[in-house]
Parts: structure tokens; C-alpha cells; sequence
């Protein structure tokens, strides 16, 4: 589950990572008034405003401005709430900016340079440990970092009986090139991430830029934050954060529903038991010349009311020509999905898509017979080959 | 001889008497697996299933003198649960339970390793042994006996594969799922080892997906060791990267974890990928033809 800059620095906050203050807004006047309340509370005298949506690169769009002055905080305000946000980390049409944060100005001239840094948290799988990795190199694209000087680009691997070692922090702030009170806030910065890492079940920190300020202090000046979805029972605080307008709706309510959906933008619709044979069933759409509309696992208990459920999920994608049903019946017994696939058809009424089912295991000779006498307009199969070859028939 | 589990492995049910729990020690004692006992904090001293309850996995091991334990365990305990059952000395802990979080699986896997624990998911469908034990939740009847062994990330890709191969008149020594999570006990390479390994299996099906390296590093293995046929497949090839397809594992984070990369690395190694899973049986059965 993936938080908003806003959200993800409040909670770093708490932790006693050092922060860019900032307030957030979902209009013109909520931000003119922001604006005010930052000055009050930071001293700022500039603002920066940012588009609070779930995506990476928002400065490249337009979404992060400077303001100077109030006048300007709400014309950049006006511009950037309601905007279709184009980054290329969105789709094509981007993401509709619902709210903005206003920022308080942290590059302000003072005793030594401004330097950025790079920092992430994240899960090294292959070591089964938590690891940050960190560079010089901040306020730009890490991954332009390690195609031209993956060098610049440390890592520091978090033994889990233990945790983050104080030498390890050091290393890190000596690594950055830092010394006397930048050092020392660096140390403390780290621990303090990790010590938030930690504490809310996350699954990803990125913080980009870190910056060291004229004054030696060091700050998050942005905060990509995402939890680990299979933790969140842990902490009910953190689920309540979920901002559904930036999720695909068709997504939220097939979650709601308790399917595995994801959507894509091909023309065969597939509804599968498992996750592995519902990627592999997309792959196959694909060989017989057709594209997946989308992924979806119906879980072990395919019974006529979840797969209803699919079917009508799948169904409002206009894009969809063919649906492809791939269940493996091993508990759940074929006949019994093939019932409820009859079902479902009759309880939607028509539908106006040809529906292959390649039912397979227990029960599947009976399932064959049932669909086929069902009189209703479904292919059916037994072999995967079979079902891929219908696909081929039907779209490719 | 086969892997992990055969007729004589003395398996407990963690999480016996709950609804999952049960079902499944019912289809596995049907099966003709060894089940000795179960546990559940709280109920030891009660029978289910006709078999005794413990509270503690340690009471159990004592008792029945259990070597392998199955977990149906809810998420927010299973971690714990693996690790109480590392610690009583159990040999062989298959952790079918979805959905436990990352934090705690960085803490007891390694608890596991430490105590020369053998762990089996989690996420996963178990592991069979055909004709012998079943200790998961796969439908017994698809796995007929005969020379091919199979290791997977996915349940539904295995009961599959494992169809295909019986169909085209081979058979299972054992099918090991490994699981679908980021972090997960057995890895790829070493289940394939292990039945690299056995002699009773003569040829290998490996099937992956998008995300992590575990694919790549069994390939490296099977280049430099392997001494039997190995046909693979990786599925998520039309999976868009960034998005978690069902499997929390299951997730391209960079060009190297697509499954494009994947069956690259697998074909350098020799291992026979096929394109499309319909291929696996057909596959084998062209393999040992020759």
C-alpha cells in the first residue's frame, strides 16, 4: 500500500526524522491559508507547492512549483489541484491531482552548500534482509545513478537478531562525505528512518533528495512510503490512510469482493484459480494472439457467487472480446464450478462476449457434459492446448 | 527414496483443529500420510481426527516423536509457530499459511536455518511425495507415481504440470512448492538439488515466475551441476512490471527479474524452457524419447 509524501513524512516525523514541514491542501484557499500558517510556524517567506499523488517524477510534469509569495501560492495552487499529472512513472493520461502540499523553502542561502543526498529501505531478497542503500548522488533518478557510476551507489545490509549498528550509521554519514554537526544529524537520521521502517511495516522507503541545508541540518525533503499489505493488521492507524482515488476503481471493488484483480489493457478477459496459472494463462492468451484485459485469481473457492462476481468485474472493461475461465479443480471440484458458471450466466443474463472454460481435474469429464449441455453460448475444454487453440479461433 | 517426506516421515499438524487444519489432515491421513498428532495452544490433551492434540509442538515431538510439521497457522502467528517448531527439533516444517508479513519472515527463517531446519514456503501448496505422503493441500490424485520431480513457486502451475506429465505417461517422485513470497525457506536451487540428487528422479520440471533471482541462481547451479534434464517454465511474461500479480513475491522490480530475462538465463544454462505451459508434459516426454 503506497502513502502520499504528506502522509509518509508525518509518520517519519514521529519517529524523529527531521522533515520539510508542510501542510496540506485540496484547494486554492485551504493552500493561500497553509501558506500562512508554515510561515507562522517556520519562518518561510517562499513555498513550495507539491502535487500529492502516487507517482514518482512529479517535478518532471509541472507538479512541484516554486511560490514567492501568497498570490503566487494560489495561482500555482489553482494549476496544479485538478490537473491531469503526467509523469513518466503514470500512464498516458496521468493522475488527477486532488491536493497539494505546501512546503516550507529549505534551500535557503546560509553558511555552507546545499548538498543532496540518496537514501532508500527496502527487502534485499536474495540475502532475506533489510538493506539501505544510499548515494551521493541525490535529487536525481537512481537508476541513471547505477547505469553511469554504480560506484556512487553504497548499500548496508541489516542482520534482522540485531538491527542497524551504530557503526553502520556512521559509515554511512562518513561514506556522504559528512563531518562535524552534519555527521551527527546524519547518524541520528538514519537510525531514525530505520527505527520507522521498522515500526510501521513498511516495504519501501525512498527518500530523494536527503539534503544537507546551509545551516548542516540533514532533512527528507521528499518521502516515498509503502507498507507491506500482509502487516497492516498491525497497525489499523496506517490501513485508514488508504487513499482509494488512486487506485483503478474496477481494482478497489474487485478487492472488496475479495478477488485478486489486476487490470490490463488487452481484449481477452481471464478468470483463473491461483496466481501462478492465472500469470501463465495470460501468457497463453498472448501466444494465441490475443492481449490479457487483465489478472485474475478467484482463489480456491470458485463457488457461483465469486464467480459472478468476476465475470461482472471482468465485464465492464469495453475492450473485452473473449473471456478466458482457466480453473485446475483439485479441492474444488470442476462440476461444481461449471454449475456455478451456469449460474452466474443466467443470474447476469446475457452475455455478450463468447466465454471459453477449460476446466481441469476433479470432476472435469462432468463439468465438460454440464457446460455443454447447458445450451448456453460457451466453448469448453479440458486441455490447456485445447483452451489456448479456442483463443487462437476467437481472436487471434 | 524420494525427498523431504516418504512413508515413514511422522507429521504434525500445527493449527490442527481449525477449519483449514482440519480439512486438510483429513484429505492428507486419506491420502496415507503418516499423521501422528497435532497442536493447538490450549487444546492438548484432546483427540481430533482421531489422533492426539498437544499445546506445545515440544509435547508433541516427545510424544509421537514427529519429525515433519505442517502449518495452518493464521498470518499473524505463523512466524512464531515456525520457529516453535525449529526450536522442539522438528526436521521438515512446510508453512502452507498466505499472507505473513515480510518483517517476520526476516526473523524466523533465519531462526530455522540456524537449527538446520528444513522450510518449505511459506505461501505454498506443500510438498507430495506420490503414493507415500502427502503434506500440503494438493489434490493427491493428479501425482501418480513414476520419475520426474517437480519444484514451483505456484500451486495451480503445479497440479497442472504434474497432470501433463502423468498424461503423457510419466509420473511424480515428489513435487516441492516452494512458495510465492518474497522470502521463502527452500529456494529454488536448493529444491532442485535435492532432486538432482535422488535417484529414484530422473528428469526435472522447474516452474517460476516474474520477480526475485531465485530462478536465475537454480539456473547457475543446474550449468555447473546438473546431471538430469531439467525443463523449465517462467510464467508472467505479459505481466506489467510494478504491479504485485497475486503472488507477494510475484513482482517485476527491474529488467533483470521479467520472465523474458529469466527464460534467457535458464536457456544459457540448458535448461529446456518452454513458451507456453501447455508444453511441459510434451516436453519431458520428448526428452526422454531420444
Amino acid at each position: 500500500m503506497n502513502l502520499h509524501e504528506y502522509q509518509g513524512k508525518d509518520i517519519l516525523a514521529s519517529y524523529g526524522v527531521r522533515v520539510q514541514r508542510g501542510k496540506v491542501a485540496s484547494s486554492p484557499e485551504e493552500a493561500v491559508e497553509a501558506a500562512k500558517a508554515m510561515t507562522e510556524e517556520t519562518g518561510t517567506q517562499w513555498y513550495v507547492v507539491k502535487a500529492q499523488v502516487h507517482a514518482g517524477g512529479r517535478g518532471k510534469g509541472g507538479g512541484v512549483k516554486l511560490a514567492k509569495n501568497l498570490e503566487e501560492v494560489k495561482a500555482r495552487a489553482t494549476d496544479i489541484i485538478g490537473m491531469q499529472l503526467v509523469t513518466p512513472q503514470t500512464s498516458k493520461e496521468g493522475k488527477k491531482v486532488h491536493q497539494v502540499l505546501i512546503a516550507e523553502d529549505v534551500y535557503y542561502p546560509g553558511e555552507s552548500e546545499t548538498e543532496e543526498y540518496y537514501m532508500s529501505i527496502l527487502l534485499d531478497r536474495a540475502a532475506g534482509r533489510n538493506m539501505i542503500m544510499y548515494s551521493p548522488e541525490g535529487g536525481m533518478d537512481i537508476e541513471a545513478v547505477a547505469e553511469h557510476s554504480p560506484e556512487k551507489i553504497f548499500t548496508e545490509s541489516i542482520d534482522p537478531s540485531v538491527g542497524l549498528q551504530d557503526f553502520q550509521a556512521r559509515r554511512i554519514a562518513f561514506n556522504l562525505g559528512l563531518s562535524g554537526v552534519a555527521f551527527k544529524e546524519m547518524v541520528v537520521f538514519v537510525k531514525s528512518l530505520m527505527a520507522a521502517y521498522q515500526g510501521i511495516d513498511a516495504s519501501l522507503f525512498e527518500i530523494n533528495p536527503v539534503l544537507k541545508t546551509s545551516d548542516n541540518k540533514i532533512m527528507a525533503v521528499d518521502a516515498k512510503v509503502a507498507l507491506d499489505g500482509n502487516g497492516l493488521f498491525r497497525h489499523p492507524e496506517l490501513a485508514a490512510l488508504r487513499d482509494f482515488r488512486e487506485e483503478d476503481p474496477t481494482e478497489v471493488k474487485a478487492d472488496q469482493a475479495g478477488l485478486n484483480f489486476v487490470k490490463l489493457d488487452g481484449n481477452v478477459g481471464c478468470m483463473v484459480n491461483g496466481a501462478g496459472l492465472a500469470m501463465a494463462t495470460m501468457d497463453i492468451i498472448k501466444m494465441a494472439g490475443g492481449n490479457p484485459a487483465n489478472f485474475l485469481d478467484v482463489g480456491g473457492t470458485a463457488n457461483a457467487e465469486r464467480v459472478e462476481k468476476a465475470f461482472r468485474i471482468i465485464l465492464e472493461d469495453r475492450n473485452v472480446k473473449a473471456i478466458l475461465v482457466n480453473i485446475f479443480g483439485g479441492i474444488v471440484r470442476c462440476d461444481r464450478v461449471a454449475q456455478g458458471i451456469v449460474d452466474a450466466y443466467a443470474s447476469i443474463g446475457e452475455i455478450p462476449v463468447p466465454i471459453i472454460v477449460r476446466l481441469q481435474g476433479t470432476n472435469a469429464a462432468e463439468a465438460k457434459k454440464l457446460i455443454d449441455e447447458s445450451g448456453l453460448k460457451v466453448y469448453s475444454a479440458i486441455q490447456l492446448k485445447e483452451a489456448a487453440d479456442l483463443v487462437k479461433e476467437l481472436v487471434g | 527414496m524420494s525427498v523431504l517426506v516418504n512413508k515413514d516421515s511422522k507429521v504434525i499438524v500445527q493449527g490442527f483443529t481449525g477449519k483449514e487444519g482440519s480439512f486438510h489432515a483429513e484429505q492428507m491421513i486419506a491420502y496415507g500420510t503418516n499423521v501422528v498428532g497435532g497442536v493447538t495452544p490450549g487444546k492438548g490433551g484432546q483427540s481430533h481426527l482421531e489422533k492426539p492434540v498437544f499445546n506445545t509442538v515440544k509435547d508433541a515431538v516427545d510424544a509421537t516423536g514427529a519429525d515433519v510439521s505442517i502449518l495452518f497457522v493464521p498470518p499473524a502467528f505463523a512466524a512464531d509457530s515456525i520457529m516453535e517448531a525449529a526450536d522442539a527439533g522438528i526436521k521438515v516444517i512446510v508453512c502452507i499459511t498466505e499472507g505473513i508479513p515480510v518483517a517476520d519472515m526476516v526473523k524466523a527463517k533465519p531462526y530455522a536455518v540456524k537449527r538446520g531446519v528444513t522450510l518449505i514456503g511459506p505461501n505454498c501448496p506443500g510438498v507430495i511425495t506420490a503414493d507415500e505422503a502427502k503434506v500440503g493441500i494438493m489434490p493427491g490424485f493428479v501425482f501418480k507415481k513414476g520419475n520426474i520431480g517437480i519444484v514451483s513457486k505456484s500451486g495451480t502451475l503445479t497440479y497442472e504440470a504434474a497432470d501433463q506429465i502423468c498424461k503423457a505417461g510419466m509420473g511424480i517422485t515428489t513435487a516441492i512448492g516452494i512458495g510465492g513470497d518474497p522470502i521463502i525457506g527452500t529456494t529454488t536451487k536448493e529444491a532442485v538439488a535435492l532432486l538432482m540428487n535422488d535417484p529414484e528422479t530422473h528428469g526435472i520440471v522447474m516452474i517460476g515466475e516474474i520477480g526475485g533471482q531465485l530462478e536465475a541462481e537454480a539456473g547457475q547451479w543446474i550449468k555447473a551441476h546438473g546431471t538430469k534434464p531439467v525443463v523449465g517454465f517462467i510464467a508472467g511474461e505479459t505481466a506489467p512490471a510494478g504491479r504485485t500479480m497475486g503472488h507477494a513475491g510475484a513482482i517485476v522490480g527491474g529488467a533483470e527479474d521479467t520472465a523474458q530475462a529469466k527464460k534467457a538465463i535458464l536457456r544459457d544454462c540448458g535448461v529446456h524452457v518452454v513458451d507456453s505451459p501447455a508444453d511441459i508434459g510434451s516436453k519431458m516426454a520428448e526428452l526422454f524419447s531420444k
